[in-house]
């Protein structure tokens, strides 16, 4: 089975091959290295662009302008800063000529913590990615997601942000959950689209036959069916606020994990309908939690379920601090932890008026 | 488009053709044309049927013939302008309208470039590979880049275009499109222009750069780049053509410095009022024209008299059409339909775009 690196590349193949993607491209994307996390080895639209985050976006506006279907990459969004007046531009090139132009471009970065990336390599961009409208917005928790979600991303005629968790990169879906066509053996694939270490010059990748499979905006999934407290999450933090639901069943707390997915659209009605079934809410991400996008999801669960609700609805997020700090203490102590997250989703299910 | 096309392949030739008598007149009719509506568009502003004012009115000798040579069109086959607020002479000579830059001064839902949404100058027109104009400056000049790698795949002729001014290029903006245009491994077909008017919105040129030429700055990459002088329409005419024959035949870029005027300071946010401290193309050209007897100073003056009449009553139109409606807003925040589809297709896919296992494109 896959992991989300090699989920990426599949999706990237299809869509170079039958969805018109032409051009693949950012720092270290094309070869020899194929991407800082491999994700883009042996793609044959792929290319190495200067070290230009401005130049990237604005090479990928102007590629869409011309009808060129691409994916830049900004190789970690820590980095997208630099280029954040050109990303709102990207938004709203549709409403500003008043529908007369559209931007099928889709901008893949790697967020969040979890590799011990210090300052500089461990910023999440999901807030931030909120906050300029017109973009679509991606954030997987699993390799098939990440497939079907990217593959959204670029038949889409708007811009799409696909945010990846890059501490997931490495992970494995579960049991169930490959993508169609694809080996089940993880060595016989590694051997199939993995690059091999030294001289690559020679070597081409053999694709497994996938299909199109699109997962669209908009659509939340249920992780996980529970009756007494319904916990929000997306990307990294997603796979612990299952973990901990799991614990927790034990200690007779029926939790219900709902992976966001698609930040925008998102899928209001699936958190409706759990949040009038559970009254109590809890929002986890790893952005820093002032103007976090969850106060947002906190502030229309107040404004339209208030009277649903059992318990105040809570957000768990990354502390508002100016970066993540290298030392593993550090790092531990700035965003949700699984003993964090647990004892929120805890303490919320027995939070009584 | 134009009748005539007086162009050498090696640049730096200086160019001694003369224009046509026909062609010189048109450039004079676009330029008063150009002219009459920056200054309608004052007015608007002055009496309140707009917010707010910006354009090029000092740049028609350079804007006019930039537009006359402009190969207008859509998708990689055409041109594709990445301009700046100052280029309404150039649109008018591509063959836009008058009444719709008012109707954009005047932010009516009936403005074509953004639906009121957008300040004047501000154009866009998909139809002719006019993206839209955006208020930040210098972006553009890193979105011609794409276009531009675009075209070059695709084959054929058309170059991406890109305007803006001096100041402008202090932001690195600048400088990724001068890097972004002349990688060796993939140059592109890019005719950069600045049109140096000395100023960057209130501070003078001696307070913005050390570079004495901005064209200087093409040099260190290997761009072909030339200083001209843009308050003369002939120079201006025979100059941009012969960059652009170089940019369309070389599928490579050239870094174009228009030394010009501005004639009524940067904004409203500055006044607009007319200085007398700079040169006016218009004047010297005109005087030019008579001398040569190619047209005489009544009927030029008629000719502006019969300019300024029709737009007057085109603002008493414009005054009378309907804004927005606020329910709008929400309008066109995505697009259902992929409108730029298709323009991609000129091409077999990926020939000559430098990409290869070996290097980057």
């Amino acid at each position: 089975m896959s992991n989300m690196v090699q989920a990426i590349r599949m999706a990237l193949h299809v869509a170079e091959e039958r969805h018109g993607v032409t051009d693949i491209f950012g720092e270290d994307v094309g070869p020899p290295l194929g991407g800082a996390f491999t994700a883009t080895q042996g793609l044959k639209t792929s290319w190495n662009s200067p070290l230009d985050e401005r130049g990237i976006i604005g090479a990928s506006i102007g590629l869409g302008l011309a009808g060129c279907r691409n994916v830049a990459e900004l190789q970690f969004c820590d980095y997208a800063f630099n280029a954040i007046d050109l990303l709102k531009l990207a938004g709203m090139t549709h409403w500003v000529s008043n529908g007369d132009w559209n931007l099928p471009i889709t901008i893949m970065t790697p967020v969040g913590s979890g590799i011990r990336g210090s300052i500089y390599h461990s910023h999440s961009f999901d807030a931030m990615a909120t906050r300029i409208p017109g973009f679509k917005i991606a954030m997987p928790s699993n390799p098939r997601d990440a497939y079907g979600m990217l593959l959204s991303c670029v038949v889409d005629p708007n811009p799409s942000f696909f945010l990846v968790p890059k501490a997931l990169m490495r992970v494995r879906g579960n049991p169930g959950d490959e993508i169609p066509g694809e080996p089940g053996d993880d060595r016989a694939l590694s051997k199939m689209i993995d690059a091999p270490l030294g001289d690559r010059s020679n070597w081409k990748p053999q694709w497994p036959d996938t299909p199109d499979e699109f997962i669209p905006f908009g659509q939340a999934r249920v992780v996980r069916s529970g009756r007494e407290v319904t916990v929000v999450s997306y990307g990294r933090m997603l796979p612990l606020c299952a973990k901990a639901a799991e614990a927790l069943a034990a200690e007779g707390i029926d939790a219900e994990v709902i992976d966001l997915r698609s930040l925008y659209p998102y899928d209001w009605q699936r958190i409706s309908e759990s949040v009038r079934k559970t009254g109590r809410v809890l929002y986890v991400n790893e952005d820093t939690e002032i103007t976090n996008f969850g106060e947002h999801l906190m502030r229309r669960t107040t404004d339209e379920l208030f009277y649903e609700l059992k318990a105040p609805p809570k957000l768990l997020a990354g502390a508002f601090i100016p970066g993540i700090g290298l030392a593993d203490n550090l790092e531990m102590a700035s965003v949700p932890q699984l003993p964090s997250i647990t004892e929120s989703i805890r303490s919320l299910a027995r939070l009584e008026p | 488009m134009s009748s005539l096309r007086t162009v050498r392949s090696s640049p730096g030739n200086s160019p001694e053709t003369a224009l046509s008598p026909e062609l010189l007149l048109k450039l004079h009719g676009l330029m008063v044309k150009a002219r009459v509506l920056e200054e309608r568009l004052i007015s608007m502003y002055k009496q309140g049927d707009g917010y707010f004012w910006i354009g090029g009115p000092g740049e028609e000798a350079f804007n006019v013939p930039l537009g006359l040579l402009i190969e207008k069109g859509q998708g990689p086959q055409y041109d594709y302008c990445h301009f700046h607020y100052r280029n309404s002479g150039t649109l008018l000579a591509m063959g836009a309208e008058s009444i719709d830059a008012m109707r954009q001064m005047k932010n009516t839902a009936t403005d074509p470039y953004s639906g009121g949404r957008n300040f004047v100058g501000h154009f866009s027109k998909r139809e002719w590979n006019v993206v839209p104009v955006s208020s930040p400056i210098e972006v553009q000049y890193s979105m011609v880049a794409g276009t531009a790698l675009a075209q070059k795949r695709a084959g054929g002729r058309g170059i991406s275009i890109v305007t803006g001014g001096d100041a402008g290029t202090a932001e690195g903006d600048f400088a990724t499109c001068l890097v972004w245009a002349s990688r060796p491994a993939n140059p592109l077909p890019v005719l950069i222009i600045v049109t140096n008017n000395k100023w960057g919105i209130s501070t003078g040129f001696q307070g913005q750069h050390g570079d004495k030429r901005i064209s200087d700055r093409g040099k260190a990459f290997a761009i072909e780049s030339k200083t001209i002088d843009g308050n003369d329409p002939e120079v201006a005419y025979r100059e941009i053509a012969q960059a652009m024959e170089y940019v369309r035949s070389e599928r490579k870029p050239f870094l174009l410095e228009a030394v010009l005027s501005r004639l009524y300071g940067h904004s409203s946010a500055s006044g607009a009022n007319k200085t007398n401290d700079e040169a006016d193309c218009l004047t010297g050209f005109e005087k030019r024209l008579e001398e040569r007897k190619l047209v005489g100073r009544a009927q030029m003056d008629e000719m502006r008299a019969s300019y300024t009449a029709e737009l007057l009553l085109a603002h008493k139109k414009v005054k009378e059409e309907p804004q927005p409606d606020p329910s709008t807003i929400y309008d066109h925040i995505f697009s259902e339909k992929d409108l730029v589809s298709g323009a991609a297709n000129g091409g077999d896919g990926f020939a000559g775009d430098g990409r290869s296992p070996k290097g980057g494109a």
